[in-house]
C-alpha cells in the first residue's frame, strides 16, 4: 500500500485549508487559503494514482542512494531559475517604463519580491536542497535517513514556494526584506526546516565514511543558521488564527537590526555557505582533482562562520543604530575578506595541474567564473561595508549591482554547474545532449553579468554622486527626480544584461529537457583534446 | 582507507581520507593569506579601541576619539550653517525687493532658491518650473497673483486657498452651473474660446460675448485680461490651467476647479522663503 499514507496527509492538508478558507477573517487570507487547498487537492489525486492498492508491486529496494526529489530537484531548480530571470527582466524593465506595472497583481512593488525569493529562495534553495541530498549520500556513502522525510522536506518546501509567491501577488506580506511571507507560511517553513536539519544530520550520523567532508560542513551550518535566523526574525503575533494579518515582536531600530541580521546571514549562511558546500563537492568532482588545502578549508570555514554572524548592521550605517554596533558591523565585515577568499583560493586552486580542461569543459569554465565572481563580491562586500565607502553606496544601484555579481555569478554559475554535471549521472546519460549549447550559456550568462554589474556600478556611483553633488554657494544641486531620470539609460541597459542571463537559463533549459529525453546532438567537440601536459612538480 | 600519499602534479601529501573520489592536499594555508587575515584583525582592534565599539552595561565603549555619528552630523552641518551664515542674516534683515538690488545676494539667493523649489515644489510645478495640467508654469510672463517679487513672495509665503494660513490667497469662481442654463455656458465658453483662436462655433459668439459682459468681467475684466488681485486668470492668451478647448472651458464655468498651494513661511522659514521668491522671479516673468 505504498503512498497511501502520503494520501491521507495530503488529504487532511486540503481539508484543513478548506476549513482554514471558511473560517478566514480577511479575504487575502481566504484566498491564500483557496490557493494552498488546489495545490494540496491536486497533490492528492496525484498521488492516490500511484497507491498501490493490489499491494502486488515489487518492495522498493533501499540498497542504493534514494535519488527521486534529486532528478526533480534538478528539473524545478532549472525551472525556478527561468522564472526567476524573467521576472527580473520585468522588474527591470518595469522601471525603465513604469507604463509596464499592472495595477494591482503585476506592479513593482508585488513583483519585486517576486523575483528575489523567485531567485534566492526558488532557485536557489532548490538547488541547495537538492545538491545537498546528493552530495550528502555519496559523500558518507549512506542511503538519506528517510525516504518520506526527503519527500517531505522537497516537497514541502515546494509548497513554501508557491504559497510565498502567491502571497506576493495577492499583496500579502510583512515588508521584512527576504522574509516577506507572512506568520502562517513561516510556521510552515519552519517546520519544513526542522526535517531537513533531522534528515541532514542522521544522515551524517548513519555514514560509512570516518570522517565528514568539508562540504557537509557548509551545507549543515547552512541548514542549522538558517533555523535559528529565520525563527528569531520571524517572531510575530498574528491578529488571529485566521488573519494573514501579524505584528512583528520587535520595534524601532530592534526590529532593523533583527531584520538585517537575518537579512545579511541569509546572505551568509543561505547564499554563502550553501554554495560553498556545492562548490566543496562539483568543482573538484568536475575537474577531477584533490581539494587544494584541507588546512585551508578548516580555517576559512569556521572563521567565515564565526564572523558573518556579526556582520549584518553595515546594513545600518549612518542610522539610529548605535554608533558601536555599527562599528562592530563594519569591523567584522572587513575581517571577512579573507575567510571568504579562503573558499575561492581552495576553488581555483583545486584545479592546479588542470587548467588545460578550462579549454575543452565549458562545466569547468562556468564553475571558475563562479568562483571568480565569489571573489569578486566577497571583496567588494568588506569594502562597501566602510563606513566612507557606505556613505556613498548606500541606497543606490551600486548595492543592487553587488548583490547581482553575487546572485548571478556566484549562485547562478555554480548552480549551473551543478545542474550539468548532476543530469547525465541521475538519468544515465552518457553525455549532456549538447557541450556546445552550455558552452553558449556560459557566455551569454558571463557577459550579461558583465553588463549588468559595470551599468550598475556606473549608475549607483552617478547616483550617489548626484545626491551629494553641492554648488559654490553651498546648496544641493539636483531633485530627486532629476536623479532618476539620469538613471534612465542604465535602467534599459541592466535589463539588455538580464535578459541576455535568461536567455542563458532558456539554453540549459532546453539542453536538460533533450539530456533527460536521451538525445544526444550531433557537433563537433569544443577542442581538440591536446595532449594532457601536466607536469610532475620539479 | 586512510592512505596518505603525494599528489603527483603538485608535490603535496594528501590527507589519506577520500569521499566518492575526492582527496584532499595538505597544502599549508597560503602566508599572504593568512598574514592580510591577521592584517584585518589587528586593523579592527585598533579601530574598537579609536571608536565606540563595545557595549557595556550603561552605554558602550566612547573610543578614544571621542567619535559619535550625531556629533560629526551637528559639525558638518554647522560648518556648512557657518558659510552661508552671512548672506542668510543680511536676507532676512532687508525687504525681499531689497535683494535684487544686490547681485552677490541674488545670485546666492537664486542658488539657494533653486535647491529649496527642486524638494519642496518641484513635485508639483516639475523640476524646471514648467508647471503641469493644474499646477501653473513659472517660466512664462502670466501670474495669477501677480508677478513683482513682493507678490510672488507673498504667493509663496502663504499659499494660495490654503485655510491653515490667515493670510492666504482667496479667489473663488462660481459654479455657474447653477444658476446659469446648459447652452448659456456653451454659448460664453465658445466666447472664450474664440478670444485666442481656439476652434469654436461662430453662431455662439454673439450671445456668449453678452453673457461674458454681464456674468464674467467683473472678475476677469472687460477684455478678458484677468485680475491678479483676485486670481482671476486671463483669458485671451493661449495659456490654459485647465485645458484650453471650449469642453473644457464650459467644464470650467459649470463647475469650476480650484487649485491649493500650502503656506511655505513656517515650515521653510524667511530667508529660504525670500529665496525661493527671488528665484522664481529669476525663471523669465517676473516684472
Amino acid at each position: 500500500m505504498r503512498n497511501l499514507g502520503w494520501t491521507i496527509l495530503l488529504a487532511i492538508g486540503a481539508v484543513l485549508s478548506l476549513l482554514a478558507a471558511g473560517f478566514a477573517q480577511d479575504v487575502l487570507f481566504q484566498t491564500h487559503a483557496w490557493v494552498v487547498f488546489f495545490a494540496l487537492a491536486l497533490g492528492t489525486i496525484f498521488v492516490l494514482r500511484k497507491v498501490d492498492f493490489a499491494g502486488n508491486a515489487a518492495p522498493v529496494d533501499k540498497s542504493g542512494y534514494f535519488d527521486d526529489p534529486i532528478r526533480a530537484g534538478v528539473i524545478l531548480t532549472t525551472f525556478w531559475g527561468v522564472v526567476g530571470f524573467l521576472v527580473g527582466v520585468v522588474v527591470a524593465l518595469q522601471l525603465a517604463f513604469p507604463q509596464l506595472n499592472i495595477e494591482p497583481y503585476l506592479n513593482f512593488g508585488r513583483l519585486r519580491p517576486l523575483h528575489t525569493s523567485a531567485v534566492i529562495f526558488a532557485f536557489g534553495g532548490t538547488a541547495l536542497i537538492t545538491s545537498s541530498f546528493y552530495v550528502v549520500q555519496r559523500t558518507t556513502s549512506a542511503r538519506l535517513l528517510s525516504d518520506g522525510l526527503a519527500q517531505f522536506v522537497f516537497w514541502g518546501y515546494q509548497l513554501f514556494i508557491l504559497m510565498a509567491a502567491s502571497g506576493y501577488v495577492l499583496g500579502i506580506t510583512q515588508g521584512r526584506e527576504y522574509a516577506e511571507p507572512e506568520w502562517y507560511v513561516d510556521i510552515w517553513i519552519t517546520i519544513v526546516w526542522v526535517g531537513y536539519l533531522i534528515l541532514f544530520l542522521g544522515t551524517l550520523f548513519k555514514r560509512k565514511e570516518p570522517h565528514i567532508y568539508v562540504a557537509n560542513w557548509f551545507y549543515l551550518a547552512f541548514i542549522f543558521t538558517i533555523a535559528m535566523l529565520h525563527v528569531v526574525n520571524n517572531l510575530a503575533m498574528p491578529v488571529s488564527p485566521f488573519s494573514m494579518k501579524s505584528y512583528s515582536a520587535f520595534a524601532g531600530v530592534q526590529d532593523a537590526l533583527t531584520q538585517w541580521w537575518y537579512g545579511h546571514n541569509a546572505v551568509g549562511f543561505f547564499l554563502t555557505a550553501g554554495f560553498l558546500g556545492m562548490m566543496y563537492y562539483f568543482m573538484p568532482k568536475q575537474a577531477e582533482r584533490p581539494v587544494y588545502s584541507y588546512r585551508l578549508s578548516i580555517i576559512h570555514f569556521w572563521s567565515l562562520i564565526f564572523m558573518y554572524i556579526w556582520a549584518g548592521p553595515h546594513h545600518l550605517h549612518y542610522t539610529a543604530l548605535p554608533d558601536w554596533a555599527q562599528t562592530l558591523g563594519m569591523v567584522f565585515s572587513v575581517m571577512l575578506w579573507m575567510p571568504s577568499w579562503g573558499g575561492m583560493i581552495n576553488g581555483l586552486m583545486t584545479l592546479s595541474g588542470a587548467w588545460d580542461k578550462l579549454r575543452t569543459d565549458p562545466i569547468i569554465r562556468m564553475m571558475v567564473i563562479a568562483v571568480a565572481f565569489y571573489g569578486m563580491s566577497t571583496f567588494e562586500g568588506p569594502m562597501m561595508s566602510i563606513k566612507a565607502v557606505n556613505g556613498l553606496s548606500h541606497y543606490t544601484d551600486w548595492t543592487i549591482g553587488h548583490v547581482h555579481s553575487g546572485a548571478l555569478g556566484w549562485v547562478g554559475m555554480i548552480s549551473f554547474g551543478m545542474v550539468y554535471f548532476l543530469v547525465p549521472r541521475l538519468w544515465g546519460r552518457e553525455r549532456l545532449y549538447s557541450l556546445r549549447m552550455v558552452n553558449w550559456h556560459f557566455w551569454l550568462a558571463t557577459l550579461g553579468i558583465v553588463v549588468y554589474a559595470a551599468v550598475m556600478w556606473v549608475s549607483g556611483i552617478t547616483q550617489g554622486l548626484m545626491w551629494r553633488e553641492y554648488d559654490a554657494e553651498g546648496f544641493l544641486v539636483y531633485s530627486f527626480a532629476e536623479t532618476v531620470a539620469a538613471l534612465k539609460p542604465y535602467f534599459i541597459l541592466r535589463a539588455v544584461g538580464g535578459a541576455m542571463y535568461l536567455v542563458g537559463g532558456l539554453v540549459m533549459a532546453y539542453n536538460v529537457y533533450m539530456t533527460i529525453k536521451g538525445k544526444t546532438r550531433n557537433e563537433k567537440p569544443i577542442a581538440v583534446a591536446h595532449v594532457a601536459t601536466a607536469q610532475p612538480a620539479e | 582507507m586512510s592512505k596518505k600519499e603525494i599528489d603527483e602534479i603538485s608535490g603535496v601529501e594528501t590527507t589519506g581520507h577520500e569521499w566518492d573520489g575526492i582527496k584532499e592536499l595538505n597544502t599549508p594555508m597560503p602566508r599572504w593569506w593568512l598574514w592580510t587575515f591577521y592584517g584585518t584583525i589587528v586593523w579592527a582592534v585598533i579601530y574598537c579601541v579609536l571608536y565606540p565599539a563595545i557595549p557595556l552595561i550603561n552605554g558602550a565603549t566612547p573610543g578614544i576619539l571621542g567619535y559619535s555619528s550625531r556629533g560629526e552630523l551637528a559639525k558638518t552641518v554647522a560648518v556648512a550653517d557657518e558659510a552661508k551664515a552671512e548672506f542668510v542674516s543680511q536676507i532676512e534683515s532687508m525687504d525681499v525687493g531689497a535683494v535684487l538690488e544686490n547681485p552677490e545676494l541674488t545670485r546666492f539667493a537664486v542658488a539657494g532658491g533653486e535647491s529649496a523649489f527642486k524638494v519642496y515644489c518641484s513635485q508639483c510645478h516639475g523640476a524646471g518650473a514648467a508647471g503641469a495640467p493644474g499646477y501653473p508654469n513659472l517660466n512664462d510672463d502670466e501670474w495669477l497673483w501677480g508677478g513683482s517679487i513682493d507678490e510672488i513672495h507673498a504667493t509663496i509665503a502663504h499659499g494660495v486657498r490654503y485655510d491653515a494660513d490667515e493670510d492666504t490667497r482667496i479667489g473663488e469662481m462660481p459654479a455657474f452651473g447653477e444658476f446659469m442654463e446648459r447652452d448659456q455656458i456653451r454659448a460664453t465658453a465658445n466666447y472664450v474660446a474664440s478670444l485666442s483662436g481656439l476652434e469654436h462655433n461662430e453662431a455662439y459668439v454673439e450671445e456668449g460675448k453678452t453673457l461674458f459682459e454681464e456674468n464674467c468681467s467683473a472678475c476677469h475684466g472687460e477684455d478678458a485680461g484677468g485680475m491678479t488681485d483676485l486670481g482671476a486668470p486671463s483669458l485671451n492668451d493661449a495659456i490654459w490651467l485647465y485645458g484650453g478647448n471650449v469642453e473644457a472651458i464650459s467644464a470650467q464655468i459649470s463647475k469650476p476647479q480650484h487649485g491649493v498651494m500650502p503656506a511655505w513661511q513656517d515650515r521653510l522659514g524667511d530667508a529660504t522663503v525670500k529665496q525661493l521668491a527671488v528665484y522664481v522671479h529669476s525663471l523669465g516673468g517676473g516684472q
